[in-house]
This record gives C-alpha cells, structure tokens and sequence, in this order.
C-alpha cells in the first residue's frame, strides 16, 4: 500500500537523523554554469574529489547566448562563468561534461532525458527548480540550493525532510487543439502558485496515460509552479519504449533486470496520498496567462477576472499584476496584437514541440509584426529538426531557428524581451521583468504560440483545426 | 565551518521588517562564481551611494554600532531564495542574527553556512532595540547549549528553539557536508547493498 513516490524515496534512504532530515541517496546529478561555481570552490578549499563523477552530468545553458555559438561569447562576465565551467569540468575530472556546442549540450532538462541518464525508480537533482521534469519517467526529481550541490557532488547524498504526497487525477481525454501544456496552465490556474507547497505530486488517470514522453514531461516540468516540491508519472510502455535504446540507458541483460524493476514502480491500489485532486480533461481549452504568476491563466476565449471575482485581500497583486501587463480587468484578450514569440525552454523546447508548431504554420506566413525567437532545447531536437524537414516548413513560413539554450526564458543572455513588449511564450515564468525589465510575458502551449506567430495577436489555435 | 558554542558581543540595530533577500544582496551580484566578498555587497543599495560611498545615515557605516550579532525586525530574509543573502552575512561577519520571524529558506541557508538565527519574542526584540539606543555599548549572551538568549543591559534571558540536529551541528562546527562526509562508509555500503 505505498505511493510511486514511497516506493523510490524508501529505496534510497541511506539512514535517517533522529529528529533530523533523512540522508537520501542521490542517482542523477545535474550540473549547470550559474549554481554550481561556489559549490566547485567549496570542494576545492576541503580538498575534496567529485564522490561519483560518473553520476554526475553537466551543460552549459543558462548563460550561453543563441547565435554565433562557434564565437567567443561576448558577454565578459558570462564568458567567465563558462570558463569556470568548464575549468572545474576538467579539475574535478568529470567526463560528461557538455558544453556550448558539444554535440549532447543543450538545457540540462532536455539533453538528460534524451540521452538515457534519466530513468524510473532514480533519484535526481540540480541546482535548478525545473528538475520536476524528470520525474516524468517515473522518478524523483526536484531543484537544490548551492551548498546542497556541492553535498551531492562531494559524497552523492542530500539530507532532505520528507514532502507529503498529492496525486491529481486527469479523468477523459484532451480535446483537439489541447496541449499538454494547457492541462498545465489549466491545474496550476484551479491550485494557484502555492496550492501543492510541500507536496510531492502524482499525476495520474487516462488523459496523463495517453500522452507521450515529451508531452509528460512538460507537465511535470510545470509542479513547480503551483509550489510543489516536485512530480512524478508512473512508468509505463511509453516510458519503456522512449528509453531503449538511448545512448546512456541499460543494454541487454541489464536493461532486462531494469525493466522488470521499473514495472514494480506504481502506486499501489490501496495507497493514501496526503492530499488528491481530480479534473476531467475534457472542460480545458487552450490556455493562456494574463498576469504576472504563472497561476494567473484562463481559456484563451475567456475574460480576465472582474475587481468582483477576485477576493478581496488578492485585489492589490491583481490589479498591480494587470497593470504591469497593460490589461483591464474583466477584458477579453483574443485579437490583442503582440510583438514577441518564444517557442523553447525546458518546458516546450522539445522535438514534440516544434513539430506541431511547424505542422500549424506549413503553409502559412509568419505575421510581420512579430519577432519570433524559435530556440531548440537541444543540439539534438535541432537536429532532428533539420532531418525531419520542418526546418523547410518553418523557413518557407518566414521562421528562423536559433541554437539551442535557455534563451529568453531568464534572459540572462542578449535574448531580451523589450520594456512594454508582449511576448507569447511557452517558457513557464511570467513574472515581472522574467524575459527582460519591463517584458509584458503571456504563457502558452506551442499550439497558441504559432496561432499568435501567424496572425501576429493572441488566436484561438481551434480557428485553423477542421 | 567554526564552531559556536557561546558567544557575547555588541550587536548591530536594524528595526526594520521584512527585509527582503534582494536588500541583503541585490541581484547584479549573483553573476559572481565564488562565494567570497559578498560582505562587501551586504545591504549594498542601502549601504552606498551610486558613486560607492557610504551612506553616512545607515548603521553599518556607524561606528557607534559594532559587533558580530545583527539585530533586526520582523520576517528577516523574505524573498528569493538566493544562498547569497547567507553569504552576505556571514561574509561580513555576523555569527548571530536576531529577529521575531525569519523566512524559513533564509533560515536554513544561514544554518548552512554557520549563522545562528534565533527567534525571540517581539517584547524581547524591542527591550533590545530599546537597550541598545540607550547604550551601544550593550551586549547580548547567545548560549547555543542551553538555548538561551540573554539581553546583559536588563539582565533578562529568553529559551529559544533550534532543532537538534542543527544544534549538534553548529556546536561541533559541523555543516550539512561535513555531516555527509563523516557518514561515507554508510553512503558506501549502501551503494554496495543496492539490488536494483
Ligand atoms: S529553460 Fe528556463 S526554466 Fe528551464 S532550465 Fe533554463 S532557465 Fe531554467
């Protein structure tokens, strides 16, 4: 009668302080640029080695910039800290180590998964919040803090207290012209931004079991949003199949003895959650946000909430909220014209991503108003992307791609929304100043991003479907 | 990380609430890639002028008020949940903080990097600002072992609560890592003892 989430977290306890945390073991560690500088200097003035670099895999991502990957980077203070990447990748001896332009470099939620280092049953994290995207195999995957990277990298353990556990149930099936990231929206705008605080969320029932990795993956990409420490998804054939035969996934026997294991991770029929919420997948439409935390999202044809429908203590972040945004409350937004369009980050950067924006806009124009920033979260899906063709399609509608990393989704390099600027962007943070001071950011799936891309305002993508 | 056991010092006054972590530390500093200097940054947009002289009106510039143990209002490191602001503090040289509410991130990154944070009541808070503006010259005890906190000016001590655990960790001078380290031959045997 235990949870997935019992299951693998009881399967890692190393020991357990008398009325302390937990010593937890720690499978996968994701190492990046900007979190782990201090955690490296840390070892260094111990003395100390990377405990188990094998299990240790690092990319560059958040401060590279998207064009001109094959040139120095211009940014002084960025170039340093690649350069300190990149120096303690080589001191501490640690062989998966993917920088700019490697071919296996890219946002370090999309190259682990794609390379086969992340599997069911793990434990995982890095110093970054969006690790729940992991646990869509079917593991344990949440974001630390620098001195908690530097524990996994010098003895392969964290000490954590053990988060309660919420399974949130999506009954039915999701409509045409629904994507996974509107399910997303949709959970996150019913719990708001706190509403799974101290949880560890599962997310189950037939609208979760039908969708694809890529798809899973940007729901649990998005648990961090309403609070939760993290979320997970059974593993089942889908997961199964995604992995065989990914570079660093288990080969013969080995996958064999994996597979039998994996198929033991569920929640048991009898299992109790702290906590359960279930939807039916059928009442969500496509989604987008209209102010500045990503709990504030509505159906694209609906209204922004009226002073009156919002309580009274929330009135003040509401209505400072909409006026960042240049909006009015209880204002329809379909037919807004917008400036910007994002299709990336490690919530739809995906393979999966670009093809259904590319299989939306074959045939038609890109709007000239808009400025649309096309960034793979890989050098892999950017390959992909030219072998499968949609490069052409993409190109003959007007697009350009650029090359991979977390671009305009922190804004940390030149990839800047301007000041009052509204941008349709499928990244997962909508807060003031998120994509750049003064960036007006609208969140949506890669469906609603192409509708707005094309006619240049926000669209009902369900117009084109027939 | 030092050892705390018991400490008497001269404190430093900020009454003010909610300070937030982007106050602690602004954001322009978190490009750095080490730990060091953030000392100089603490309060860095309080502390300095534009041109990066000193604020003659802010405490830290005062040389009436020294001492290792800050002192400050309600909700103390709200906010981001940057471990800067921790490096801040303890970077500058404060060992102790004192306040009637911390925010719970802020309050482990401290104990992360060997800064006690003790609450104390919001009566025993303002005796202590009201000490202190009397004479800045006044101390306070913190007693890690016996969990208390003593305001030497009136005589009078409060109980504060710290987990035991982190406790433990702070008298041995003992951080989270080293707590891991001391532990590598149970890490090492269940790596060994795993089946799956
Ligand atoms: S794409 Fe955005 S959310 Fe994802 S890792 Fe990069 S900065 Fe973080």
């Amino acid at each position: 009668m235990n949870t997935l989430f019992d299951k693998i977290w009881d399967a890692h306890v190393v020991s357990t302080i008398e009325n302390g945390p937990t010593i937890l073991y720690i499978d996968r560690h994701y190492v990046h640029e900007v979190t782990s500088p201090q955690a490296f200097n840390g070892l260094r003035a111990r003395g100390l080695k990377v405990f188990r670099p094998l299990q240790t895999t690092l990319t560059a991502d958040h401060n590279i910039p998207t064009l001109h990957q094959d040139q120095p980077v211009k940014d002084p203070v960025s170039r340093n800290q690649l350069d300190t990447f990149e120096k303690n990748a080589r001191d501490f001896q640690l062989p998966l180590f993917f920088p700019m332009g490697h071919e296996k470099n890219g946002v370090v939620h999309i190259i682990g998964p794609e390379n086969g280092f992340t599997q069911p049953g793990m434990t995982i994290v890095c110093g970054d919040s969006h690790t729940s995207t992991h646990g869509a195999f079917g593991a344990i995957a949440f974001g630390i803090g620098t001195s908690e990277v530097e524990m996994v990298l010098a003895t392969q353990c964290i000490l954590q207290t053990r988060p309660k556990t919420m399974r949130i149930t999506f009954d039915g099936k999701l409509n045409k012209g629904v994507t996974a990231k509107d399910l997303a929206l949709y959970m996150i705008s019913k719990l708001s931004t706190g509403g799974a605080t101290g949880y560890f969320v599962e997310y189950a029932g037939e609208a979760i079991r039908n969708m694809n990795m890529e798809e899973r993956m940007t729901v649990c990409n998005l648990s961090i949003e309403m609070g939760a420490r993290g979320g997970m998804i059974a593993p089942d054939e889908t997961t199964f199949a995604y992995l065989k035969n990914r570079e660093f996934a288990p080969k013969g026997e080995e996958w064999n003895k994996k597979l039998a294991y994996w198929k033991t991770l569920y929640s048991d029929q009898d299992a109790v959650f702290d906590k359960e919420y279930t939807f039916d997948a059928s009442e969500i439409s496509p989604m987008i946000t209209y102010g500045t935390n990503p709990g504030m999202g509505m159906g694209i044809d609906q209204t922004i909430p009226t002073l009156e429908q919002v309580d009274e203590a929330g009135r003040i972040s509401f209505e400072k909220a909409l006026n960042y945004m240049g909006f009015r409350p209880g204002e329809k937004l379909l037919g807004k014209p917008i400036d910007y369009v994002f299709l990336g980050s490690c919530t739809n950067g995906r393979i999966e991503d670009f093809r259904t924006f590319a299989q939306f806009v074959k045939g038609k124009k890109k709007a000239d108003n808009v400025v649309a920033w096309l960034v793979p979260g890989s050098r892999k899906v950017e390959k992909q992307i030219h072998d499968e063709g949609l490069h052409e399609i993409l190109m003959e509608a007007g697009f350009e791609l650029r090359q991979p990393g977390c671009s305009a989704c922190l804004a940390m390099n030149d990839d800047k929304v301007p000041a009052g600027k509204y941008a349709v962007s499928t990244s997962n943070r909508n807060f003031e100043g998120r994509q750049g001071p003064g960036a007006r950011t609208i969140l949506a799936g890669p469906l609603v991003a192409a509708a707005a891309a094309v006619t240049g305002k926000i669209t009902d993508p369900r117009e084109f479907l027939s | 990380m030092e050892k705390f056991v018991k400490l008497t010092s001269t404190v430093v006054p900020l009454p003010i609430e909610n300070v937030d972590t982007d106050q602690i530390i602004p954001a322009r500093f978190l490009k750095a890639t080490n730990k060091d200097g953030f000392g100089d940054h603490l309060f860095a947009d309080w502390r300095y002028n534009k041109d990066g002289s000193p604020k003659a009106d802010f405490v830290l510039n005062n040389p009436t008020y020294k001492g290792s143990i800050l002192v400050a209002g309600k909700n103390f490191g709200s906010g981001s949940s940057r471990e800067h602001a921790a490096w801040a503090i303890a970077g500058y040289g404060f060992k102790v903080v004192v306040s009637s509410f911390f925010a719970d991130i802020f309050k482990n990154n401290a104990l992360n990097n060997g800064v006690l944070p003790v609450v104390v009541t919001p009566e025993f808070l303002n005796e202590i600002f009201q000490s202190v503006s009397e004479n800045p010259n006044m101390t306070l005890t913190v007693d890690l072992e016996n969990q208390t906190i003593t305001n030497n000016a009136t005589g009078k001590s409060e109980k504060f609560d710290i987990n035991v655990y982190k406790k433990e960790c702070l008298i041995k001078g003992l951080d989270d890592i080293d707590y891991l380290l001391s532990k590598k031959d149970l890490i090492e045997a269940y790596e060994a003892s795993r089946t799956f």
